[in-house]
């Protein structure tokens, strides 16, 4: 296997200093955080960042916080792991932290950051749908200021953010959520976490009465279009009507329509579109038969296929 | 780029001069002489090069030296309790665990890593702990037995103080 070419490491204590290296060193370098992606790319893809920025020493760019108004803020160098293993977030969103349990091995997530399955952007990022549904927004930083986006208009295209070279992701925030909300996040990978989501689907409802009327639901797409996305249109099948199977089903024939396969090594166009429309049922149904509060991980594997 | 980094390699304190770029794995291997750790594949997938950095079990393998100062460093070298080998060790050993033995090391960092956290993992939970970590001999089964062993005889340990 190859090995990194020599490189140039830079420690900064702050975001503001992370951020004036990068301007005054000019393109060619690369922040680094657990590196799970980037010693990847330098391995196999050949990349040669000029320079590496190590976030890890920057104070108070990690951890998970509840605030008062009951959003909840992830800084970007939290690892997967630690989403996994969150007490507050197995408690309010357990379909999030199945999907940061979805990525790699224990060995990975205990050093892959939930900040750089977002800035390296790739269609199949595990967490990117669950954060989508729950209408997540990027906090980012540079020495200039700081600016706030949703997460959709963050992503721009594989590998591609909205971010200027020197800005950092330095949270990410989860709105105020219905105490009624319940979720699901199925990663479709034959290989389960040791391989890439061939398709992964995310469902956040809430479901009102005996009846179950849809009083909102959101679902999100990974692995089929450019970008993870919204399914907007499958959404609106079921958005304010009574839950049914068959409603779910529909909702899940409108996904397929709506996104944008592509074929690679791991399957046809075809294929993913096919998966998309049934797994969107099957993660509406496992979303429609929840409570709200954290799920045992055996529980959740055995409802899964 | 050389770089001065002190780390704690297995209980102990070490200062070196190291190229920033150099792999963590590298660093254990071809500077330091401690070749129990293995590569596999290089790329996060097999698990043959775990290591404990900063308490938790991770791929030496996607880790370079210029992020090290500082950092505590447990590797297979430094699993026995004193002259002793460690239960976990003894139970691979005993169950018939280890075939070839290049997946071993990373095996047993796993294993270790898993019950430092539960003393009575399920089969289920130690096939999830052990997913990163890839065997081409043994079929999983002796592996899976040698950590249930390994916990029975932690917790007898445990109970007896
Ligand atoms: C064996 C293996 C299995 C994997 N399996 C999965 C999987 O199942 N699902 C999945 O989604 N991913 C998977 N991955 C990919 C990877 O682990 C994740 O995408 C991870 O979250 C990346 O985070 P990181 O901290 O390691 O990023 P890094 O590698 O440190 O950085 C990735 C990129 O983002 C940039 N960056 C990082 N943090 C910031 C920041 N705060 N601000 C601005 N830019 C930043 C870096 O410059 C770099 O370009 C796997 C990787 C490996 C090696
Ligand atoms: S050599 Fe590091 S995971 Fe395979
Ligand atoms: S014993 Fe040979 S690879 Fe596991």
């Amino acid at each position: 296997m190859k090995r990194p070419e020599p490189l140039e490491i830079f420690q900064p204590a702050s975001v503001e200093e992370a951020s004036a290296i990068v301007k005054e060193k000019g393109p060619g370098g690369r922040f680094l955080a657990g590196g799970t992606d980037l010693i990847i790319a330098i391995k196999e893809k050949g990349l040669a960042p000029k320079y590496v920025v190590d976030l890890k020493r920057v104070p108070n760019l990690s951890g998970i916080r509840e605030e008062a108004d009951g959003s909840l803020t992830i800084r970007a160098l939290t690892t997967m792991r630690e989403v996994e293993i969150s007490p507050l977030i197995r408690k309010r969103f357990p379909f999030l932290a199945q999907s940061a349990a979805e990525v790699g091995s224990i060995q990975i997530r205990n050093r892959a950051t939930v900040g750089g399955n977002m800035a390296n952007a790739t269609p199949s990022a595990d967490v990117a749908p669950s954060l989508l549904v729950l209408e997540a927004r990027a906090k980012i930083a540079s020495a200039g200021g700081e600016r706030v986006l949703s997460l959709e208009e963050f992503f721009h295209g594989p590998g591609q953010t909205a971010m200027l070279p020197e800005e950092i992701l330095t949270a990410i925030v989860i709105p105020p959520t219905h105490p009624k909300l319940v979720g699901e996040y199925i990663k479709f990978s034959p290989r389960e976490m040791m391989d890439l989501a061939y398709v992964g689907v995310a469902i956040a409802l809430v479901l009102n009465g005996k009846e179950k009327r849809c009083e909102s639901v959101r679902i999100a797409l990974g692995a089929v279009s450019p970008t993870p996305m919204r399914a907007r249109k499958a959404e609106a099948v079921i958005e304010k009507q009574i839950f049914t199977e068959e409603l779910a089903e529909k909702a899940g024939e409108e996904a397929a329509k709506e996104c944008k396969p592509i074929s690679d090594v791991r399957s046809s166009a075809e294929y993913r579109r096919a998966m998309v429309g049934t797994m969107t049922k099957r993660a509406l149904l496992n979303a429609a038969a929840q409570r709200p509060g954290p799920v045992p991980w055996v529980e959740r594997r055995e409802r899964r296929y | 780029m050389m770089m001065k980094i002190r780390i704690t390699l297995n209980g102990k304190s070490i200062s070196l001069e190291v190229p920033a770029h150099r792999l963590l794995l590298d660093l254990l291997r071809d500077e330091i002489g401690l070749t129990g750790t293995k590569e596999g594949c290089g790329t996060g997938d097999c698990g043959a090069c775990t290591v404990f950095l900063n308490g938790k079990p991770v791929n030496s393998c996607l880790i370079l030296s210029g992020e090290l100062d500082g950092a505590e460093i447990v590797t297979i070298e430094g699993l026995k309790i004193g002259p002793e080998l460690h239960p976990i060790q003894k139970a691979f050993i005993q169950d018939g665990g280890v075939q070839c033995g290049y997946c071993t090391s990373g095996m047993l960092m796993m294993s270790k890593a898993l019950l430092d956290e539960n003393l009575n993992p399920t089969e289920e939970e130690i096939r999830f702990a052990l997913s990163g970590n890839l065997c081409r001999c043994t079929g999983y089964a002796k592996i899976v037995q040698a950590v249930q062993d390994a916990a029975a005889e932690l917790r007898r340990m445990r109970a007896e103080g």
